[in-house]
């Protein structure tokens, strides 16, 4: 096995310092042409894929001889982001997961973008690992544009997540990397788990597994691989398979519930209270029987916030059954 | 006139979030103007208190027409101005990404439908819009090309310049956009700056919606007729870009006249002072943009000429 840790694309900044976007390619002895892309950190509070990304190179290189293809690991896609808690691209107050495919005539960020998307052409797979946001954890999730759904189910079924969940296609979504990534034929799987800020190492090492079972699947890792978890999955393309939780005051949410768990219609899963007056300002419990699988961790909650989101009993149990 | 809450959220320890509108007039909702979403827009806040003032004298004055009702909303996002934070302020999201919004839905999807509300329905829709990009530009009236836009109306706030532009994926949900879609013969008008008030500009604006409504018989006013405008397209636009970075310092501004070949700006090197790099115009024609932050970085759009082949 070679390894090597390449720039694939820089730009020069004001003062002695030069913006690199770097990845860690791994080339196997075998004879596989296939190649896996693991990508993460384009939101830069997104630190979830960190560990995975440490994770999977050291699990390789414990067993360098079982690698057959390529694996590219790209673990920072916004080094500003990260470097200063941030989601977006500091200093352009940009979402870098809304200018893609990018423009290599365009701006600096553009431009990048553009980079990017022309190191990844010709990949067999790619995954974009996020970690929602600092407000919500997530159950290991893949999430799949309705327009790519036949391709990639079958693919994030060996990935070894807890649910799979197909939305609706919508036009703002087409500026994002995975959809600018399946357009061009790099089948990409959007992963999202845990939450902004931290690292789940339990999550974190899940993931993992499930890579090691894809790149089983492409012929790219001859050894051992784990068996995957059978996943729950909702087409949900007419967005009616998912309830969501929004606060119907603001204050501070109580977490009573944890994500993961099965709630019946009515039961308990959170509060809002109002801290200045010691007033309870509201009850929130489950509008249906189903899996919470979505919990607000970030406490501050104005009207409309997200506090959870329910998968429908049903669609939970027609996977599980 | 009229002052109108529109829309309050509660909050817990900040006072309550409401959205103020001021209306003229009595009847068919004719003229909507939209002033800032996002909370660096101040000239687009001052341009709305321009008119106010202008409107409430003109209806003092028995000036408005019967039957037509108009609407200013100078500043749909106090909160943002208040912390002096561009996007929302807990989760940093753009109300103007948000439209049509969703009543059920997350904070400012509820604050974009509440805006929305109020404003759809009217025959014209005006957004004094700002651009991404940090620069001063040129006064402009953006139509977004939906198949439903209205070239020869734009022409008639006599501003310099009508731009044409194709929306992009994230237009979609812009408010412009979505004005179109439910059938209001929408405008953005770009007042020359954004987070500093530029007063000189922002009158020309304001005086270029009161051309708009008396053209439009909504309102009885003189005003000069202001310009003939250039219909451009957005893509006509000659960017000229960084190629290193540095300190940026222009040689002229939005608005301006330029030769093929004038220097427009230079980029130095913030520890030595030498010239990194001379920006020139490629072609005869008007300053469009011109980028005005003392940083600049490489490989960005800095300055975009209008030229006069076009």
């Amino acid at each position: 096995m070679t390894e090597e840790i390449i720039k694939i694309a820089g730009a020069e900044l004001p003062v002695n310092e030069e913006l690199t976007i770097k990845k860690h390619r791994m080339i196997g002895s075998g004879e596989s042409e296939k190649r896996i892309c693991v990508v993460t950190g384009i939101h830069g509070d997104e630190l979830e894929g960190q560990y995975v990304a440490y994770e999977l190179a050291r699990r390789i290189k414990e067993d360098p001889e079982a690698l057959q293809g390529t694996v590219d690991i790209y673990p920072a896609m916004n080094p500003f982001g990260i470097d200063s808690v941030m989601r977006g691209i500091p200093a352009f107050d940009l979402d870098m997961n809304r200018i893609f495919p990018g423009n290599s005539q365009g701006d600096m960020n553009e431009y990048l973008a553009s980079e990017i998307v022309k190191d990844m052409v010709g990949a067999s797979l790619c995954l974009d690992i996020h970690a929602s946001n600092i407000f919500l954890t997530e159950i290991p999730q893949i999430r799949i544009n309705e327009l790519h759904k036949e391709l990639l189910v079958p693919i994030a079924e060996k990935s070894n997540v807890d649910f799979i969940w197909v939305h609706g296609a919508s036009t703002v979504l087409e500026s994002t990397f995975a959809y600018s990534l399946n357009s061009i034929g790099v089948p990409t799987l959007v992963v999202e788990m845990g939450v902004g800020m931290r690292i789940t190492k339990d999550y974190g090492d899940q993931l993992v597994d499930g890579i090691f079972s894809l790149m089983g699947e492409l012929g790219i890792w001859k050894a051992y691989v784990p068996e995957v978890r059978r996943p729950v999955v909702s087409y949900d393309e007419s967005g009616m398979d998912v309830y969501y939780l929004n606060a119907p005051v603001s204050g501070v949410f109580i977490k009573d519930t944890l994500h993961g768990a099965v709630v019946s219609e009515g039961e308990h899963i959170g509060r809002i209270v109002n801290p200045l007056s010691g007033e309870l300002l509201a009850d929130i419990v489950a509008p249906a029987d189903g899996w919470l699988f979505t919990i607000r961790e970030y406490p501050i909650v104005e009207e409309g916030s997200l506090m959870g989101r329910i998968l429908k009993q049903e669609v939970y149990e027609g996977c599980r059954n | 006139m009229q002052e109108l809450e529109l829309f309050r959220i509660n909050a817990l320890y900040r006072d309550d979030f409401r959205i103020m509108g001021y209306s003229f007039g009595e009847g068919e909702e004719t003229v909507c103007v939209m002033g800032s979403m996002r909370g660096n827009e101040y000239q687009q806040i001052y341009v709305c208190s321009l008119l106010i003032k202008k409107l409430k004298m003109l209806e003092e004055e028995g000036r408005i027409t019967e039957g037509k009702k108009i609407l200013v909303i100078p500043c749909g996002n106090p909160y943002s101005v208040n912390v002096k934070k561009r996007f929302w302020t807990i989760d940093n999201t753009d109300i103007n990404r948000m439209f049509p919004g969703y009543d059920k839905g997350e904070t400012t999807q509820r604050i974009a439908e509440g805006i929305f509300r109020n404003v759809k329905g009217y025959r014209t829709g005006i957004h004094l819009a700002s651009f991404y990009m940090p620069g001063n530009f040129v006064s402009q009236v953006r139509v977004m090309k939906t198949g439903l836009e209205n070239v020869e109306m734009a022409k008639q706030f006599g501003l310099p310049f009508v731009v044409l532009h194709h929306p992009r994926p994230f237009d979609t949900a812009t408010l412009n956009y979505n004005w179109q879609i439910w059938e209001t013969n929408a405008f953005s008008v770009y007042t020359a700056s954004t987070g500093a008030i530029n007063k000189k500009e922002a009158n020309k604006g304001m005086r270029a919606i009161l051309n708009f409504m008396s053209k439009n018989g909504v309102i009885d006013y003189r005003g000069d007729e202001g310009y003939i405008s250039r219909v451009v397209e957005s893509t006509d636009f000659m960017a000229i870009r960084s190629h290193t970075a540095g300190f940026f310092e222009a040689m002229a501004g939005a608005g301006d006249r330029v030769e093929k070949g004038q220097k427009l700006a230079v980029i130095t090197d913030p520890m030595t002072g030498d010239v990194k790099e001379t920006l020139c115009s490629g072609e005869e024609g008007v300053v469009a943009f011109m980028h005005n932050e003392t940083l600049c970085y490489q490989n960005t759009a800095v300055i975009k000429v209008i030229p006069d082949r076009v």
